[in-house]
């Protein structure tokens, strides 16, 4: 632990910017899987090739692919959008299957009837579909948001500073306590995000507390 | 066309974080300064040595008055150096060999003077390298004390009287490189196995010599292991390796006064310096600003 | 567009495939690398995961433990692991087996559970054992998705195999090593997408592995109803 106590300061700068390579990349991924879900549920003839095409993305090692965006997208190797469109495409690859099994699961009945009583398409995707596919996308969600928090280790590779630099810089100084530590606070702030898209999830769905609620009243005890 | 769908609104957020970004990078408090620089851009390597190195450059810089920009810690040459020859970085550690191979890759020089000699001539337009260090930190092939005393080693040349199969453990790019087993055998004529080992003559080398997994491993000369776990470094005599001494490629942009603070370090720095800096980062484990401004303190140059 | 023409062209050279450390051995030994990782973790998530989603108990544990081992960076456990045992094999497969018990213990466990309480209740009142109700009933139910976590975990190891020749001379992911750090994009490239395609041919055969088990072992006689229903 003498690593610990002779550079603990330079950790919650680290986290920050560990934070700041992961939350976009994680809002991104939701952003663009919904809709590809979304579409592949609706037209089963695009959709299966379109969900075997998003997980084959993740076949894709993360090295090689860190150099090719730069080239394809014209920005520098060592930025912050490399990075982050480098995790937003491992993070959609691991959340599209999830959006389309989320809004596979919604009730088609309800879906009909909201369309029988007179709501737009429009409508009803946003007040029937997408939040009644929410509890199965918090799901695909909080694996993705997990994984992206570990992969931005590998920033540190192409000079990204983040939790991942205790990882290489630690292995080069031979100092297991230091990479230990790099380890164990990204589990912490996976989870610490994990924690969080569980709290914006039950928000998201308050009729499943105040369903939940109703019964444990209604039964007596 | 799934493929446009998908990267319009992720070329839309990259503009939009490109231009934040470049906001934030303009610090609006920082003050014009005497010199043709606002703030002196200083970087380096993804190696603990190098990053101890750079942050003497930049205390040295900011106790002259200069605002110092620390970009540590990106990568290897192939990331870095492109980033410098576009004028994004202005300081660097470096080291004469290598770079000089970087670009220059069938150079014949070998010695001191002859590399620093021929680096300031191909270093590209825009840049240009200050006096040279006399701290090294150059590749050496190394066994353990137990494996050089049983075949009475103390050259490199001695490998020949080696009777039993050797591998050799380095980078990977070493393997076709000429201070691999290529190189070995085509000045020395030994020839050698290879077990690919991706820390730069780290800690899990050490271990693979140690564990007899390898018997012949690429370590840098100034490892403070090689002392610490009593290994052979064995003398090049036919000039297998370009001698590497510390060298900052600077920018145009560093001036003759801020040039001068960093001469002004590099004169200071001696080989045993460089051994003993490593040293304190590996086995007292202090953060390079520690390590920065104690050395600093003990040269008189803070 | 030139760098995918230089792989390509690396690609098709004769001279790239064969000898020691040519495309066959290396793909050969990313193969097995995969199978040993996926076989290790399959042989720890899998009743574990089964146990779990059959009794119903310890959901809440296993979840947790899956979500934090999702969390643990590849790159550091291989640190840690290479720095404790050494260069070599065991280190890298430690640490993939790490990366793969997730995937595998998720899919074992939400297969079985995923399996009507009635049905095992029925089996029950017709005297079945525990023991059986899990191998004869639940198990051949719950297969395609604990196959489907095989799947997953698989794709991931494949891709991140390529990590192991960061400490031993092993896999397609000496390509891509060499290739970044000589600056030999094209060969980097074509170890990429020698990747990929391992993975293709992985995910066909364990697709098509599902289709088989779910035709013939989950619900033989109800073949078609059931494909219509997914």
């Amino acid at each position: 632990m003498k690593w610990l106590s002779a550079n603990w300061h330079q950790i919650p700068a680290l986290i920050g910017d560990h934070m700041t390579l992961c939350v976009p990349a994680i809002l991104l991924s939701i952003l663009i899987a919904v809709p590809i879900g979304r579409l592949a549920h609706r037209h089963r003839l695009v959709g299966g090739p379109l969900l075997g095409f998003a997980a084959l993305l993740y076949a894709i090692p993360a090295l090689p692919l860190l150099i090719v965006i730069p080239v394809v997208f014209g920005i520098p190797l060592r930025s912050m959008a490399t990075m982050v469109v480098a995790l937003t495409v491992y993070g959609v690859a691991l959340l599209v299957r999830t959006a389309a099994d989320a809004f596979a699961a919604v009730d088609r009945d309800v879906h009909d009837a909201a369309l029988a009583v007179g709501h737009s398409p429009t409508s009803v995707f946003w007040r029937v579909d997408l939040p009644l596919a929410v509890p199965v996308l918090v799901s695909g969600i909080r694996v993705m948001t997990v994984s992206t928090v570990s992969l931005v280790t590998i920033g540190a590779l192409i000079g990204q500073s983040g939790l991942g630099v205790l990882l290489t810089d630690g292995f080069q100084r031979g100092i297991a306590a230091e990479v230990a530590t790099g380890v164990i606070l990204t589990v912490v702030v996976a989870l610490l995000l994990d924690a969080v898209v569980i709290g914006l999830g039950r928000i998201a769905t308050p009729w499943i507390r105040a369903g939940r609620a109703g019964r444990r009243q209604a039964v007596p005890s | 066309m799934t493929r446009r769908t998908l990267m319009a609104p992720v070329l839309a957020l990259i503009v939009a974080m490109g231009a934040l970004a470049g906001c934030s990078s303009q610090n609006p408090l920082s003050g014009p300064t005497t010199s043709a620089l606002t703030t002196i851009v200083v970087g380096s390597q993804d190696y603990y040595s190098n990053e101890i190195i750079a942050e003497i450059y930049a205390q040295a810089l900011e106790g002259a008055g200069y605002t110092v920009d620390r970009q540590f810690r990106i990568g290897q040459r192939e990331v870095y150096l492109p980033e410098i020859e576009a004028g994004g970085i202005d300081l660097f550690p470096e080291y004469t060999g290598p770079l000089l191979q970087y670009w220059e890759p069938d150079t014949t020089a070998r010695l001191g003077d002859d590399v620093y000699a021929e680096l300031s001539r191909v270093v590209p337009a825009g840049l240009h390298v200050l006096d040279q260090a006399a701290a090294t930190d150059q590749d050496s092939y190394v066994v353990t004390r137990d494996f050089a005393d049983q075949w009475g080693l103390t050259t490199i040349a001695d490998l020949a009287k080696v009777t039993t199969p050797m591998v050799m453990g380095a980078n990977s790019e070493a393997e076709n490189r000429p201070n691999g087993p290529t190189g070995l055998l085509d000045t020395y004529g030994v020839s050698v196995g290879f077990t690919p080992i991706e820390d730069g003559g780290g800690p899990l080398t050490v271990k693979a010599l140690q564990d007899g997994q390898i018997q012949l491993a690429i370590i840098y000369t100034a490892d403070p292991s090689i002392a610490a776990d009593d290994l052979v470094s064995l003398t090049d005599t036919k000039g297998l390796f370009l001698s590497s001494h510390v060298v900052p490629l600077a920018s145009d942009k560093i001036d003759a006064a801020a040039a001068a603070v960093i001469d002004a370090v590099s004169a200071a720095m001696s080989p045993d310096d460089l051994i003993a800096l490593n040293a304190r980062s590996v086995t007292d484990q202090l953060p390079a600003a520690t390590i920065a401004s104690d050395w600093l303190a003990a040269k008189n140059l803070s | 567009m030139t760098y995918l023409k230089g792989a390509l062209a690396w690609l098709v050279d004769p001279a790239h495939w064969g000898g020691a450390g040519g495309i066959w051995v290396r793909l050969g030994q990313h193969l097995l690398t995969t199978a040993l990782v996926v076989g290790v973790a399959a042989l720890i998530s899998l009743p574990v995961g089964i146990i779990v989603g059959h009794t119903r108990r310890g959901s809440s544990a296993v979840g947790a433990i899956a979500g934090a081992a999702r969390a643990v960076p590849t790159l550091g456990l291989l640190t840690l692991f290479a720095l404790a045992l050494g260069i070599g094999l065991t280190g890298p497969v430690m640490a993939l087996v790490v990366l793969a018990i997730p995937s595998a213990l998720a899919g074992a466990y939400a297969g079985i559970q995923a399996v009507d309480p009635a049905i095992g209740e029925a089996a029950r009142a017709m005297g079945m054992s525990e023991a059986r109700i899990v191998w004869q009933v639940e198990i051949p139910l719950g297969a395609p998705v604990i196959i489907g976590g095989i799947r997953a975990a698989t794709l991931q190891v494949v891709a991140t195999a390529t990590l192991a020749a960061y400490v031993a001379d092993n896999g397609l992911g000496r390509y891509l090593f060499i290739g970044l750090k000589t600056r030999d994009y094209a060969q980097m490239l074509a170890g990429a997408l020698l990747v990929i395609a391992l993975a293709l041919i992985l995910e066909a055969v364990l697709a098509a592995l599902q289709r088989v088990v779910r035709t013939h072992v989950t619900a033989p006689g109800t073949a078609r109803r059931t494909q219509t229903h997914t």
